[in-house]
């Protein structure tokens, strides 16, 4: 069994998730309180990557993260290497295909808390900063632990911007989706098999999680 | 002492009304619902801004249309009771009080004095609308502030608990030092509360809507009743 493509799949998914938890908490935000001119283009674009065949996302980062990309052009000129076919290239792309994951249920949990509570907190002397930390988060903790369970399991499932993007490097970027696929491609039935099971406990799990916040959130 | 001028254009009617209150006494507000005086006193916390008009408290210059002064509601350190969500739902009772207490160890003090010490460790949802209440003027004077506003704090409750909580405030008000705002539709709750009356009808000071409102007015053109019955017994 591929245990290397099992061990890069859970690190990239956790990864990714740690990442854009972190990320999307502010952005979240904003979309929840903040008005501003073209909130609603922002907010389509943010969830773009959801409406996107997944070869077409891969084929924009290509060519972004490609050394004539701008991205990539950048990158080379301070590393001195390539941003393709390394873990953090499909990092940064699970990052990009999961954003919406995660944008999604903490933006409905941010909605959720009343403005009032906000504006006493303002009174009782809170920066909109240390309201955000002291009142929002803590009031959200479900919103945003689904927002992890949804990254975390659509980053596992990650096949078609992987595999453009990454290529399938044992070890690098060759994550367990794409050994399945290749397994199959080879016929050998018995190692895509093997971690193809491997999924279904993992992903059982993380569901009945999901169905667990979601009862606590309503509660 | 504070002073507000202040002008609004809101969807209905314009508000126009200045007001002032000492250091230890209570202006109370009164009115029909939806006639500015929320926005009134939301103007003075610092959430909502007059279109023109001063807000001075002491010798400090809250808002003023004309130099572009407004200080944010952090900055006026004042306390401002609603009439529910003043609580934070995953704190329980002690850490609401001591959000931004300048000392914590007076909120002790506080809750005895408010009856509520042994619902301490208890959240919000799982104690009464009284209790949450008193909590929450709790949570403002903990916090020493310069100005107390009160949004109907007390509507939201039955009327025993509501006429117990209006004897502790008016207790309450002989010991604060600052000044105290009061909004109510409840024309009992600002007899006996209030120093001043301050009617607000359609965002204006209308002085005879109090007893426009106790007494049945004949309306024009009908013949006056022989005795003008109080509406509302002014004393339960």
């Amino acid at each position: 069994m591929d245990y290397m493509a099992l061990y890069v799949t859970l690190k990239l998914a956790v990864v990714t998730t740690i990442i854009l938890v972190v990320l999307a908490a502010p952005v979240a935000y904003l979309l929840a309180f903040a008005r501003f001119p073209g909130k609603s283009f922002v907010e389509a674009l943010i969830y773009l990557p959801m409406a996107l065949p997944p070869t077409v996302i891969g084929f924009y980062l290509i060519i972004l993260m490609g050394p004539r990309g701008w991205v990539g052009g950048i990158w080379q000129a301070v590393t001195g290497g390539s941003l393709l076919f390394t873990f953090l290239g499909i990092t940064v792309a699970s990052i990009i295909y999961s954003l919406p994951f995660a944008i999604q249920p903490m933006k409905a949990a941010f909605s959720k808390i009343d403005r009032r509570l906000l504006e006493n907190a303002y009174i009782l002397g809170l920066s909109r900063r240390a309201a955000f930390l002291r009142v929002v988060l803590p009031n959200s903790v479900s919103g945003i632990a689904a927002a992890a369970v949804l990254v975390f399991l659509h980053s596992i499932g990650a096949f078609g911007v992987l595999l453009m993007v990454g290529g399938s490097i044992p070890g690098e970027t060759k994550v367990a989706s794409i050994a399945i696929y290749e397994a199959v491609e080879m016929m050998n039935y018995t190692a895509a098999g093997m971690i193809a099971l491997s999924f279904l406990p993992i992903s059982y799990v993380f569901l009945l999680l999901i169905n667990k916040l979601n009862e606590g959130a309503r509660a | 002492m504070i002073f507000a001028a202040l002008k609004k254009r809101l969807k209905y009617f314009d508000l126009d009304v200045s007001l002032s209150c000492l250091p230890g006494r209570m202006t109370v507000m009164i009115g029909p619902s939806g006639g500015g005086k929320t926005t009134i006193i939301r103007m003075l916390a610092g959430l909502q801004s007059p279109d023109e008009g001063r807000v001075v408290f002491g010798d400090e210059i809250w808002f003023d249309s004309d130099c572009g002064i407004n200080v944010k509601p952090q900055k006026r350190r004042l306390g401002y009771v609603f009439q529910d969500y003043n609580l934070f739902p995953h704190l329980n009772l002690f850490d609401n009080a001591a959000f931004a207490a300048v000392d914590k160890k007076e909120v002790d003090g506080l809750f005895d004095l408010f009856k509520i010490g042994h619902l301490k460790k208890r959240k919000p949802h799982l104690v009464s609308g009284g209790e949450r209440q008193r909590c929450a003027i709790c949570q403002a004077l903990a916090r020493h502030p310069r100005l107390l506003l009160l949004d109907e704090p007390f509507s939201a409750l039955d009327v025993v608990t509501r006429r117990g909580l209006r004897e502790e405030l008016k207790s309450l008000k002989g010991n604060l030092a600052c000044p105290v705002i009061y909004v109510t539709h409840d024309i009992n709750e600002a007899l006996f509360l209030a120093d001043e009356i301050l009617p607000v009808v359609d965002g204006k000071k209308d002085p005879g809507w109090m007893q426009r409102t106790i007494t049945r007015e004949p309306k024009e053109g009908m013949t006056a009743r022989g005795a003008r019955e109080p509406r509302l017994a002014l004393v339960y």
